[in-house]
């Protein structure tokens, strides 16, 4: 489903190299997770893939489903069914989290050619997902994330990606914040959405967010480059010794 | 000190060509204002009130031509409303376009038919709240629509009015130069919504007058625009009795110059005063807000929201005071004029002032300048929402505050679809 190879990426406005060669495949179906140190480069990957402004891609390729993600607007990427659970949601005050939540749903299903949901059909749905989340009809009026607390902004997050249905969903440090009940809702919202045509990617520092989401692959990322790949049991590796061996070893 | 030379020539330029009206309660009035206009001349762009905003077109003798403007791509704003419509064609008043002049609650009736009229409520009105409001600051424009409009609007609620009137300008010669005066009088207790909508003439000369007693009830909602070429200085002077309150919003789309100014005075206790502007511009676009505000009475409450988006070399200016005056005990005065540019062609020039002679009062204002927030626009796109609808989606949010201070429901959701018409015509 996501295919990057050989991904080099730089600061825009300070020519300071980021990503320095990332490869990844991730199939359909399947649960990746990236581990690694502080400033690895994990944001910005999950950024670059996003399509945001200020970096720039000096080499390398980046594909879903075989299309090139690197050439797309950020609204297309989307519409294509790239969803990024940002590490810091952003606040927008003067917008509706309704509003901004129905303008998305719509946006994504016209540039797909689908019928817009009607007023009512959307209402149905916001309810039954935020009630799973156990995001109340308060927050669902207010402005988007104003005045949420760190762990309402993530299940905002979850909530979002549950609405949008997007075939490949990047999560980065979804976990972070979260009272132990949060995290087992937003795993569980996780879950929900587990099914043969849709991937992850989540991003974390920490094994308690694995020990509700079973990834298939874990990877470890350092200044730049993955340079670990293996199984479940390296986030179990990484949480007892940290990460001194696995980069040592890399070395 | 003696007025210059030159303002006192450009006066008698600007006013040559002019029918001064004699006789009657209003032939009175008029003359005091021409006196009044007489000691003042003309403003210029030296003048200390006009620094940002240069009035030479406000003030030639002749009205700069402006291209009519009809929007066949969609409804006037506030045809969806139940209101009583009065039709202004180039400043003069059609009785064909027009409901009849009927409706309970109210009396209303054409200042060119009133100033005929011996006894008259106006008569305490016309020209009254003008002459309060050329101090401490000079309103010549103001002084010479007093003295020189040709037409206008008497309004007396007695009660609830059944429905809003709608004061329609329409706008078919390229020559027009139009000086409308209204006087509006809100007896205790009533309670009436003035609306206000079309390109009026190329050139635009308005006040109106209102006088609320205590208790009485005013809401104003207008829109000026979408004519690209037109040039208005428009005044409105309230007086509010005990526990009255005055709302008034604007919504400005494009002219090439617009000058509003408001002049409130808070005369009785517990007065609420709120005004309102949202101005959207994009190219040759110059718009002013001057707002002055005493506080006279006790425990008044007043607000000032302006909030103006500019784009390709349109010029934003806010000059506000609150003024309280002595005894004017427990005053909470609020205001904010932020603007959001669009580009760096774009220009906001805002002064806000506080004058304040009481020691027990509650007063504070703001002043920002910015641009788009590119990290919320970066994550509406990454929701896919596409960049001109997202920057839509933000300015509307920016100008929410505004909006949020006209009370009636439907009118405020017609505000936000004509802003969101224009933010998609004016977003590529
Ligand atoms: N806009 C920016 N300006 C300056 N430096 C940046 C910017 N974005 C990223 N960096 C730098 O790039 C490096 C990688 O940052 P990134 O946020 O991708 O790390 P991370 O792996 O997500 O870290 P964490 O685990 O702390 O979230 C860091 O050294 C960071 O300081
Ligand atoms: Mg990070």
């Amino acid at each position: 489903m996501l295919e990057i190879s050989n991904l080099h990426v730089k600061l825009e406005a300070e020519d300071k190299p980021i990503l320095k060669g990332v490869g990844l495949r991730i199939a359909a179906g399947t649960v990746h997770a990236i581990m690694g140190p502080n400033g690895s480069g994990k944001s910005t990957l999950s950024y670059v893939l996003a399509g945001r402004d200020g970096y720039a891609v000096t080499h390398g390729t980046a594909t879903l489903d075989g299309e090139d993600l690197l050439t797309m607007e950020p609204e297309e990427r989307a519409a294509a069914g790239l969803f990024l659970a940002f590490q810091y949601p952003v606040e927008i005050p003067g917008v509706g989290n309704m509003t901004f939540l129905r303008t998305a749903v719509n946006a994504q299903r016209k540039a797909r050619g689908e019928a817009e949901l009607s007023a009512g059909d959307f209402l149905k749905v916001v309810r039954e997902k935020a009630r799973a989340l156990k995001i109340d009809a308060e927050m669902l009026k207010r402005p988007v994330n104003v005045g949420f607390s760190g762990g309402e902004k993530k299940r905002n997050e979850i909530l979002q990606m549950a609405m949008l249905e997007p075939k490949m969903c990047i999560l980065d440090e979804t976990d972070s914040g979260l009272d132990v009940d949060a995290m087992k809702l937003v795993s569980d919202g996780v879950n929900a959405l587990r099914d043969a045509g849709r991937a992850f990617l989540v991003i974390t520092h920490y094994q308690r967010l694995l020990d509700h989401i079973h990834p298939d692959v874990v990877h470890i990322m350092a200044d730049g480059r993955i340079v670990k790949t293996g199984g479940p049991e390296l986030a179990l590796e990484v949480e007892q010794n940290g990460y001194a061996g696995i980069l040592a070893e890399a070395q | 000190m003696p007025v210059p030379q030159a303002k006192l020539d450009a006066l008698a330029a600007r006013i040559a060509g002019l029918d001064f009206a004699r006789g009657g309660w209003l032939g009175a009035a008029r003359a005091e204002a021409l006196a009044r206009l007489g000691a003042m001349g003309l403003p210029t762009k030296r003048d200390e009130y006009w620094r940002y905003t240069d009035p030479a077109d406000l003030t030639a003798p002749q009205a700069p031509r402006a291209a009519t403007f009809a929007a066949e791509d969609e409804p006037p704003v506030f045809d969806g409303i139940d209101r009583l419509r009065v039709v202004f064609v180039d400043g003069v008043f059609d009785p064909a376009l027009s409901d009849d002049l009927t409706l309970a609650g109210i009396e209303i009736e054409l200042l060119s038919k009133a100033g005929q009229t011996d006894i008259h409520w106006a008569r305490e009105v016309y020209g009254l709240l003008e002459a309060r409001g050329q101090t401490p600051v000079q309103r010549p424009l103001a002084a010479l629509n007093t003295a020189f409009a040709t037409e206008g609007i008497l309004i007396r609620a007695t009660g609830g009015a059944a429905k809003p009137v709608s004061l329609i300008y329409l706008h078919k010669s390229e020559n027009s130069d139009v000086i409308l005066h209204h006087c509006i009088r809100i007896e205790s207790g009533a309670e009436l919504t003035v609306l206000e909508n079309g390109p009026a003439a190329a050139r635009f000369t308005k006040v109106m007058e209102v006088d609320i007693a205590s208790g009485g009830r005013f809401h104003h909602i207008r829109a000026q625009g979408r004519d690209h070429e037109r040039r208005a200085a428009t005044h409105v002077f309230a007086r509010l009795g005990a526990e009255s309150l005055f709302k008034s919003f604007t919504l400005t789309a494009n002219g090439a110059l617009t000058r509003n100014e408001v002049v409130i005075d808070l005369l009785g206790d517990d007065g609420v005063a709120h005004i309102a502007g949202a101005a959207v511009g994009d190219g040759a676009f110059h718009h002013d807000d001057t707002v002055f505000i005493t506080h006279a009475g006790l425990r008044c409450e007043s607000r000032q929201v302006f909030k103006k988006v500019l784009k390709n070399g349109a010029v934003g200016v806010f000059q506000g005071k609150i003024l309280v005056k002595p005894g004017a005990q427990k005053t909470d005065g609020y205001q904010i004029s932020q603007s959001l540019l669009l580009d760096g062609d774009s220009q906001f020039l805002a002064k806000p002032e506080l004058e304040i002679y009481a020691d027990d009062v509650k007063c504070s204002h703001g002043s920002t300048s910015g641009a788009i927030d590119e990290v919320a626009l970066f994550y509406l796109r990454a929701r896919g929402v596409p960049e001109a609808a997202a920057k839509s989606l933000l300015v509307l949010a920016f100008l929410a505050e505004t909006i949020a201070e006209i009370e009636d429901a439907a009118i405020a959701g017609d505000i936000r679809l004509h802003l969101q018409n224009w933010l998609e015509r004016h977003g590529r």
